[in-house]
């Protein structure tokens, strides 16, 4: 592991993208209103999806699927067809989007991340990294766009040049347990990785010395009778300035052979170190928390999966009980918020990548 | 139903009719085949010095992360095939260790169990017979304490370390008797009590043992029954493991093998198989659980499978060190295997029209696969073969023939498997 040097010789560069067009301000209210919550379109695609980002411009949205790729689709486009990304021998975990909208990150189960020029025509992969022993399941680009962060089954967080691919840090003493969730924090000082047993670890990008955990264990259960371990934080994200952290993941894990457990997200205050709030599903609905999202506004959107179905829950800052509940046609299993803020994208089981509008149908 | 691996010898065909019809002796002499009255089938099978090792992986493991992975394809999952030590066998990467000790083992993936219920899919892989109302059939370590295990044995010849609680029950045994039940060693520790409790001396521990001995004795005279012979063969047999219980202390391995073996239970419980089979045991049974992942099977069986190879991989390969391959049946099986659908939960369901298991050790031969499923592992397209197919083989791998020797229990001729199967020969070496 070092850093890299300036005279390095240079790395091969990602394919060049078309100029991405200015984001949307993420402060600007847009009028968004869960409770007007539909399904405006449905991207189709003939196997599971697993996750799913839009790009920053918004043009595109992508998603990970059962069949070894990443899909992208058009929003553009009146019937955009889901463009395959082929380069991973296993399925596809988790996406992310440069700021700039230039390049898409991908991990799987082959352990690999993949650059990929997000805008290409027909995709391949710009550059290969063998990051992961076994499955490496999240990854994240920092806020300024110069950092990556992977982590995996492998218990190890790593750290790599979004400029080259050279490997940064690699963060190995701090998860007992393979780590499912990695995240920026909005200053882009901080590094946030989570485990299987609710494990947090606020790590320092620059020089990867970890600063503080945090306690999501309530995520996490140990079942004798199955001799599993079960739960983890299914996915992280900030609030917009930064002052609140939500993990998704579920509680209640009373058959986890079965899919029997409840919905649940933990949402820390990251300065004040208080006891997180935990947030459930109206009636305990049964599911797991795979999508987390805060909106500019200030609510919190979660996708909800399981045996209790698929919905999009929505919660208020500093309440406890949803105020809101979208329902799904299918089990969701992933979340991102459109740069617009109006629309939702969820990945589902049956294929298909819905885009929810949080505004009025038209009449 | 004849499977297709059936010899079709002459042999077989006289001796089912010998069955039907109850003429054994007639047509045994008449044609000269090598059925073998009980007397000399156990002389046999004694000098054998067969053993058993059974790792059950409880609820139903999945052959696709396991022994026939289909990587790439619609059911495959995310797990990758990795090749083995037998050229051109790929199993699950989720076994690397296993892999390469594929060539002392057999893998069958043409098993067709048509049984999606956990109760029966067991009895189903443990008697050989489908479950029925009214009728029970002794699981296979109890007809191993029976016909295989020495008869004044210090072991119990049937010993099941499991998760869980431990004791001693004769269910298993059914028909055979209680004596020939189970001693199950709950999370591997020693059966209770394996102590002489401190507050009694030797002497009165050897008088008062006397004492029941001449009571035992005298009640037998008249009333002897299965369930008296078990009562005096336990107290016996408690006897002897009291002289033994280091024999259940895995402690006593060295530390290097303890850690070869993983920290977790099942690498405990397989090092004390090892320990056992060493010892002489006749039959040892090691469960791991828990298979039945109907959610999240991909994660569970990173889990599960993960110990299982680490533990696995190190007692066969100890046991061909050793020399005791050569003697010992291994069997690794489940009740049925999982579907290739994968759920909406990442999961997968019960399956038993398409599965595998692996076999290795006495009679069976090394770096062989045999049967084989279609391109997503929906189906078997060639070695089709059942349950009660597979027990044959196993009976027929440790030197019985079960359909042509004669078993019986209290005068009562009974058939060893069911009669309607035959082994699958292609598995037998």
């Amino acid at each position: 592991m070092r850093r890299p040097r300036s005279d390095d010789p240079p790395a091969p560069a990602p394919a060049p993208a078309p100029a991405p067009e200015p984001a949307p301000d993420p402060s600007a209210g847009c009028g968004a209103d869960p409770a007007q919550a539909h399904v405006s379109r449905e991207l189709p695609h003939d196997r599971p999806l697993i996750c799913c980002a839009f790009d920053p411009t918004g043009r595109f949205v992508f998603a990970g699927s059962e069949d070894l790729t990443v899909r992208r689709w058009d929003l553009e486009a009146e019937s955009p067809s889901a463009v395959p990304f082929a380069g991973h021998e296993s399925w596809v975990f988790d996406l992310a989007c440069s700021p700039d909208g230039a390049t898409l990150l991908s991990v799987g189960g082959d352990g690999r991340l993949i650059w990929w020029c997000a805008s290409a025509n027909e995709p391949s992969p710009c550059r290969t990294i063998q990051a992961h022993e076994g499955w490496a399941r999240s990854v994240a680009i920092s806020p300024d766009g110069s950092l990556a962060a992977s982590a995996g089954n492998d218990r190890t967080v790593k750290l790599w040049s979004m400029a080259d691919g050279s490997l940064v840090h690699c963060l190995s003493e701090g998860h007992d347990k393979p780590i499912y969730a990695v995240a920026f924090h909005p200053n882009g000082r901080s590094l946030i990785s989570a485990d299987l047993q609710g494990r947090i670890i606020d790590w320092d990008a620059s020089c990867g010395e970890q600063r503080r955990r945090f306690d999501a264990s309530a995520l996490y259960s140990y079942n004798a009778g199955q001799q599993v371990d079960y739960g983890g934080v299914r996915d992280l994200a900030f609030s917009p300035d930064g002052d609140r952290l939500a993990c998704g993941g579920l509680v209640n894990g009373s058959n986890p052979l079965g899919a029997v457990n409840d919905t649940a997200v933990l949402l820390f205050d990251w300065e004040k170190r208080t006891e997180p709030a935990l947030l459930k599903g109206k009636g305990d609905l049964k599911g797991v928390a795979w999508g987390v999202r805060f909106h500019p506004d200030g609510f919190l959107a979660v996708a909800s999966g399981g045996s209790g179905g698929g919905h999009l829950l929505f919660y208020h800052p500093g309440e406890t009980e949803e105020f809101h509940r979208f329902s799904l046609p299918n089990t969701a299993r992933g979340l991102d918020l459109h740069p617009d803020g109006l629309h939702l994208a969820t990945a589902h089981h049956d294929g298909k990548l819905r885009i929810t509008l949080m505004r009025p149908q038209p009449e | 139903m004849r499977c297709s691996y059936s010899c079709r010898s002459i042999e077989h065909v006289l001796s089912r009719r010998s069955f039907l019809g109850g003429l054994a002796a007639g047509f045994g002499a008449a044609a000269g085949f090598a059925g073998r009255p009980m007397g000399a089938l156990a002389a046999d099978l004694q000098r054998g010095g067969y053993q058993i090792l059974m790792i059950y992986l409880a609820g139903g493991s999945s052959q696709l992360e396991t022994w026939d992975p289909k990587p790439g394809t619609a059911t495959g999952g995310p797990f990758r095939a990795i090749e083995t030590s037998v050229p051109g066998v790929r199993i699950s990467e989720l076994l690397p260790k296993t892999a390469q000790q594929m060539h002392h083992l057999s893998l069958f993936r043409g098993l067709n169990t048509s049984e999606d219920d956990h109760g029966k899919g067991h009895y189903l892989m443990h008697t050989g017979r489908r479950q029925a109302p009214g009728v029970e059939h002794p699981h296979l370590g109890s007809l191993a304490a029976r016909f295989l295990a020495p008869e004044r044995d210090p072991l119990p010849g049937y010993i099941h370390i499991t998760p869980g609680g431990g004791g001693f029950s004769g269910k298993d045994a059914a028909f055979l008797g209680p004596k020939y039940g189970a001693l199950t060693l709950g999370n591997g520790n020693p059966p209770v009590n394996a102590d002489r409790p401190g507050s009694i001396g030797e002497a009165e521990d050897l008088a008062r043992h006397q004492l029941r001995m001449r009571l035992d004795r005298r009640f037998d005279t008249r009333r002897r029954t299965a369930e008296t012979e078990a009562y005096t063969a336990t107290y016996d047999q408690a006897l002897q493991l009291m002289e033994r219980r280091d024999v259940f202390d895995v402690t006593k391995e060295p530390t290097r093998d303890q850690d070869r073996y993983g920290s977790h239970d099942l690498g405990r419980h397989c090092l004390l198989a090892r320990r056992l089979l060493e010892a002489g045991a006749t039959f040892v049974k090691v469960t791991h659980s828990n298979y039945d992942t109907h959610n999240e099977n991909f994660d569970f069986h990173l889990e599960q499978v993960g110990e299982f190879d680490v533990s696995f991989s190190a007692l066969i390969a100890d046991l061909a060190e050793r020399g005791m391959l050569d003697r010992t049946l291994v069997i690794v099986n489940s009740e049925f295997g999982r579907t290739p659908n994968i759920n909406q939960y990442y999961g997968r369901d019960h399956w038993s029209k398409a599965w595998s298991v692996a076999l290795a050790g006495a009679g069976i031969k090394r770096g062989s696969v045999v049967g084989a499923t279609n391109e997503n592992g929906t189906e078997v397209v060639d070695g089709e073969a059942h349950g009660e197919a597979l027990f044959h083989t196993y009976l027929r791998a440790i030197g019985i023939d079960p359909v042509i020797d004669e078993f019986s229990v209290n005068g009562r001729a009974f058939q060893i498997a069911d009669p309607a199967f035959y082994p699958i020969e292609d598995l037998l070496a």
